[in-house]
């Protein structure tokens, strides 16, 4: 969801760099103290900005905690709904969960929440890998217009926007940049 | 990634950046191999069907396992048996396959360019699993997989075909595959089983074993095809092996980290002496394990392509 099209009109910027690390901040502490401490907790970024975002989110916690949650990486294009409306196969891309999910929470971790599908998508697969005792939800943005019942338990920042707009988590891993930004098209 | 092809006939007519999306899509698909529940949703509601005019266990079933850890639905439909015994066309057989509706159609037939009939006429994918003496692309693709898995890439490597390269359609795809790979090619074997215009294609001959194998990093056995021979081609199967059966002691000459590999099945102590067969160098069953995720990989790609 997170288009970064170039042709796309930058409207707004919704996040510098603090205020993406502070939201980060926020939901770390927010896991870890839902989960009664962090030992419990693995951390499964959907590919592949949501991996990154985990891997920053666990960094945060073993600060808090000491211990340093594990990190997957899960790529849900072998679970999408849409495979037959687009004009080509999506890039199918690696999984690497290197650790038993059965009996741990799990938290999903995704840059941006949109319609819900791919979470649909995510908890599909995460089942085809274990049987976790729990999956929690993690975003940086939700920006609404969920067409499925699924609703997040760490929200960095909420979000409205049309459906016309597109939200864009730029990263420095990826980007160069860490913000977030409303283009238009 | 741009796949836009119905079918998969060939390495001959495939674009690079192809072959290297189909390696691509099959690294991911490996993972599900490892899996203790080995089935994704993915091809849900869509129908393989496995043509086979040629006897083949491997293939099929590496086909029909790729098909179903997709979730698709596989149909195996053998040529004995059935209508092409009773004097049914083969374009008869696939129109009266077609009115099912199936998504892909995988085929093999002893002529050449017999999936390419079918491509043209059908309007789901077709993909080629050996025609003749023509093609047989999955099997290149999977030996492309393999070696760039164990040596970290593919440009630059010197790869040895050795044996029947004549009556190989797995030599001739590969020979195209891997050149457009940047891999230098060398065939050897005994002149009346090389194709004399066998340079055309860009490959080294030769026509000694030691020679050929000495500085590869990849020595591909083939087997010797008794069914496809009429006769006259080698003196006799032991001196074939005396000469060019590949021994450990023939071994020793060669880099220590060479790849054995064999399209398989082997014929022990013919081409291959049962201990290379079972020596750290062989790679034979990552071959074969690769060839369940380049189907997975094919079959993603074609029966999301515009025909299917």
């Amino acid at each position: 969801m997170s288009g970064t099209g170039v042709s796309a009109r930058e409207k707004a910027q919704v996040l510098d760099e603090t205020g993406l690390d502070r939201a980060l901040t926020r939901i770390a502490h927010e896991i870890v103290e839902q989960a009664g401490g962090g030992e419990d907790v693995v951390l499964v970024g959907i590919k592949t900005r949501g991996v990154t975002l985990a891997e920053r989110i666990s960094v945060k916690i073993s600060t808090i905690e000491g211990t340093k949650p594990s990190v997957g990486a899960l790529d849900i294009t072998l679970y999408r709904d849409d495979l037959r409306l687009k004009a080509e196969q999506p890039v199918v891309r690696s999984t690497e969960i290197p650790f038993p999910i059965k009996g741990r929470t799990v938290v999903l971790v995704d840059d941006v929440l949109f319609t819900g599908r791919t979470i649909r998508a995510a908890m599909d697969a995460l089942m085809d890998l274990g049987r976790p005792r729990i999956i929690r939800l993690a975003v940086l943005v939700d920006r609404g217009h969920r067409e499925l019942p699924i609703r997040p338990d760490y929200i960095g920042k909420n979000l409205p926007t049309s459906r016309r707009e597109t939200v864009a988590v730029l990263l420095r891993e990826h980007d160069g940049v860490d913000r977030v930004v409303i283009q238009e098209d | 990634m741009g796949w836009k092809r119905k079918d998969l006939l060939g390495m001959q007519d495939l674009e690079t950046t192809e072959i290297t999306d189909v390696l691509d899509t099959a690294v991911s698909m490996k993972e599900i191999a490892s899996r203790e529940i080995k089935k994704v949703p993915t091809l849900r509601g869509k129908t393989v069907v496995n043509l086979f005019y040629e006897a083949s266990t491997r293939t099929r079933t590496s086909f029909e396992i790729a098909g179903k850890w997709l979730s698709a639905d596989v149909i195996n439909f053998s040529a004995s048996g059935s209508s092409a015994e009773k004097g049914e066309s083969l374009l008869d057989t696939a129109k009266n396959i077609e009115a099912m509706s199936p998504d892909v159609v995988v085929v093999r037939h002893k002529a050449a360019g017999a999936p390419g009939l079918l491509a043209r006429n059908l309007r789901c994918g077709v993909v080629n699993a050996g025609d003749g003496l023509h093609e047989h692309p999955t099997q290149a693709l999977l030996d492309l997989m393999t070696i760039r898995e164990k040596k970290g890439h593919l440009e630059g490597l010197n790869v040895t075909i050795v044996g029947d390269i004549t009556h190989s359609r797995v030599a001739r795809s590969n020979i195209h595959g891997m050149r457009k790979m940047g891999i230098t090619v060398t065939v050897a074997g005994p002149p009346t089983l090389i194709p004399p215009q066998c340079q055309e294609l860009g490959v080294k001959v030769s026509h000694r074993l030691e020679e050929a194998i000495a500085h590869a990093d990849v020595i591909m056995m083939l087997r010797l095809q008794h069914e496809r021979m009429q006769g006259g081609f080698i003196p006799s199967i032991r001196e074939y092996s005396r000469v060019w059966g590949l021994t450990l002691t023939r071994l020793q000459h060669c880099r220590p980290d060479v790849l054995i590999m064999h399209p398989g099945p082997v014929n022990r102590g013919v081409e291959l002496s049962p201990e290379v067969a079972d020596s750290r160098y062989s790679v034979i069953l990552d071959q074969v394990s690769n060839g369940v995720a380049v189907r997975m990989a094919v079959l993603y790609l074609l029966a999301g392509s515009k025909g299917a």
